[in-house]
């Protein structure tokens, strides 16, 4: 099927190539901190995990929201999902594949990264995080495959594909469970030290992976013959509402237990994030514009008419990936480590470099996530993607 | 073509040597293999000091001021071959000094007296019982012996960093970029590391397998004991039955092995 990637007009080769320019020029500055080491970054000794784990964190999330249109298609036999659960398992193999990235990006001996496997440590939460992310990326690449190819020869995908889904169903929430344990088993690190991680993470990832959902959904409506449909986006949009709602929810449960029980070592990474602390707020102005964001998008939601209205519904779904962007690519992963265990404030900020190679590994992940729909698309259109049901699926 | 053929004969020594060491090699591979199978004999120096369990008291009275600290800091930087980088957030240290209300977060209060307040207390990785970081590390790299000292083995780590968050006395610090350019003086008989790798204090585990104290206790003066915590007739075990001592964070439950009087 991917010969449907090799069939393309101007703007689509046009896209690919801007996207390979980004990726060149990301590689290059890899090479320099390949070289150099992760000095490069802005990270230090007190701030030892930074942009790329925090990028990493964000996109297990958008992964395990690929989930959301495949759990009601398969469990809830919900046949308008068929026509777009493909978009969310392709989704979800560009964004793994991103956290792949990031995570090799962020290793200071990469080439060393099989030692994770020559000497597998259960007792390591990362060792278990390298194995439900490339679980999750083979058993989508595995269905999403199988299905879309299925669709395209119009008959019903095989038999073993089912249990397959069934597991990949499962096992999206385990990737951002195991993620968010990563964190919150650390001894000294209050800000993470809540059981209330794991469901946060998954909630702001039900919101922020299907809202990118229906804006790729509204793309695809503009730039192909496909329509992914009214009734799917405003499924997806229903979804949104609820898990950025609870996600906020979840938010305001960790606010109450920080600042009633008045901890020091809880409440200080709050006071640096949202008040600054000790004269350093670097991330101020940038927590209370995702409060804002939030506030704002769950707002536009729920009030229906404003839902219904795919042009507001675009806008909205914008600012709530930007505003769940900001919470956890930039204050979820640094808020935790200033200040450090020993009550020091050393702030971070991504220098130009990291947001460079940053940038190339998002670029590569929207050039799989073009080269996947591009292939899906192509799928659609041939077997009629114009007509409102789809009977394969 | 002489060149190539060079290059060729090197190869193929090394691979001669490569197949000569294997037996070698087998032994140390079965090591950490089934139970069945006989374990290599290593034998240790005679003279190498021993413990069930080390561990380390420091006696904040003899100490003045950070004068008194910075010739311990430095016979342990230079005996490691600590680099001294330019950039502060790529800084490495080993054995430090702070104030009591970073060294000791959870007991700090405003009315402590004058001397304990401006007092710089030396802090150093624990070497705990219980070690969040070796729990943490995904490929053993860091690990903690039989005689509870945690060691790190620069070779395998692969710089994930993770020990670095879940350690929560702030006692690791990583190669942001090759340290060898930045160390004074190298001491041979100790490695260097390379960019990328995670490192801390070993307790001078190269030293005591050698019959010598660390070096930060010999530059003490006798401000810093170190001996065998389970030994009810050592001199720390001594020093812990007479004097009042303190240890960082022990309502975290790791079982910090570095004792402090005040």
């Amino acid at each position: 099927m991917l010969e449907l990637a090799l069939k393309g007009d101007k703007k689509y080769w046009g896209w690919v190539i801007a996207l390979l320019a980004v990726i060149g020029v990301a590689f290059a500055v890899y090479l320099k901190q390949l070289d150099f080491g992760l000095g490069i970054t802005g990270m230090s000794r007190d701030v030892s995990w930074g942009f790329y784990i925090a990028q990493f964190t964000f996109l297990v999330g958008v992964a395990a929201g690929g989930v959301m249109v495949v759990l009601p298609r398969y469990l809830h036999d919900y046949k308008a999902f068929g026509r777009i659960t493909i978009l969310g398992e392709f989704l979800a193999i560009a964004a793994v594949v991103m956290c792949l990235l990031f995570i090799i990006a962020d290793l200071g001996q990469p080439m060393r990264a099989f030692n994770v496997i020559l000497y597998p440590t259960p007792g390591s939460v990362l060792f278990w995080d390298m194995i439900v992310l490339n679980g999750y990326l083979l058993l989508n690449i595995v269905v999403g495959w199988n299905v879309l190819e299925a669709e395209r020869n119009n008959i019903h995908y095989a038999k073993w594909v089912k249990p397959l889904i069934i597991t990949s169903i499962i096992w999206a929430p385990a990737i951002h469970t195991v993620t968010a344990f990563l964190y919150c088993g650390l001894p000294g690190r209050g800000f993470w030290m809540t059981a209330i991680l794991a469901p946060r993470f998954l909630a702001s990832a039900f919101a922020a992976g299907p809202a990118l959902l229906i804006l790729l959904c509204l793309i695809i409506r503009k730039v192909t013959k496909f329509d992914p449909g009214k009734e799917q986006i405003q499924s997806l949009a229903k979804i949104v509402t609820y898990a950025i709602i609870i996600n906020v929810f979840f938010l305001l449960c960790e606010v109450f237990v920080v600042f009633y029980s008045r901890i020091p070592s809880h409440m200080s990474h709050m006071q640096y994030l949202f008040a600054g602390l000790h004269g350093h707020g670097a991330l101020v102005p940038w927590m209370w514009t995702s409060m804002a964001l939030m506030a704002t998008s769950i707002v536009l939601l729920v009030i229906p008419a404003a839902r219904k209205n795919e042009s507001i519904l675009a806008f909205t779904c914008v600012i709530l990936f930007i505003g769940t962007w900001i919470d956890k690519g930039m204050g979820m992963i640094s808020g935790g480590f200033v200040p450090n265990p020993l009550h020091h404030v050393t702030e971070y900020m991504p220098t130009l470099p990291e947001i460079l190679i940053t940038l190339g590994v998002y670029a590569t992940g929207l050039l799989i996530l073009t080269i996947l729909f591009k292939v899906a698309v192509g799928v659609k259109e041939e077997v009629g993607g114009l007509k409102d049901s789809c009977e394969s699926c | 073509m002489g060149n190539s053929r060079r290059s060729f004969l090197k190869v193929a020594g090394i691979t001669a040597l490569g197949i000569g060491t294997k037996p070698v090699l087998d032994v140390f591979a079965s090591s950490g293999g089934n139970g069945a199978e006989p374990k290599p004999e290593v034998s240790q120096n005679e003279e190498a000091l021993t413990a069930k369990k080390w561990g380390m008291v420091i006696d904040t009275r003899k100490f003045n001021s950070a004068e008194d600290l910075d010739p311990i800091i430095e016979a342990c930087h230079k005996i490691h071959n600590v680099p001294e980088l330019p950039e502060p957030r790529h800084k490495i240290m080993w054995l430090w000094e702070d104030e009591y209300k970073h060294a000791f977060t959870h007991r700090e209060h405003e009315l402590v007296n004058d001397r304990i307040k401006h007092l710089p207390f030396l802090v150093l990785c624990n070497h705990c019982e219980k070690p969040a970081c070796v729990r943490a590390c995904p490929t053993k790299a860091t690990f903690k012996r039989d005689d509870g000292i945690v060691l790190m083995d620069f070779h395998r780590c692969i710089g994930c960093r993770f020990c670095m968050a879940a350690c929560p006395y702030g006692s690791r610090s990583f190669n942001f970029r090759d340290p060898r350019p930045f160390i004074k003086e190298e001491n041979k008989e100790f490695p260097t590391r390379m960019k990328g790798v995670v490192e801390k204090c070993n307790f001078c585990a190269e030293r005591l397998a050698v019959g010598k104290m660390p070096a930060c206790v010999e530059a003490s003066n006798g401000a810093i004991t170190f001996g065998d915590l389970d030994d009810s007739e050592s001199e720390v075990r001594e020093l812990l039955r007479t004097n009042y001592t303190i240890r960082r964070k022990p309502d975290l439950g790791a079982g910090p092995s570095v004792y402090y009087i005040v």
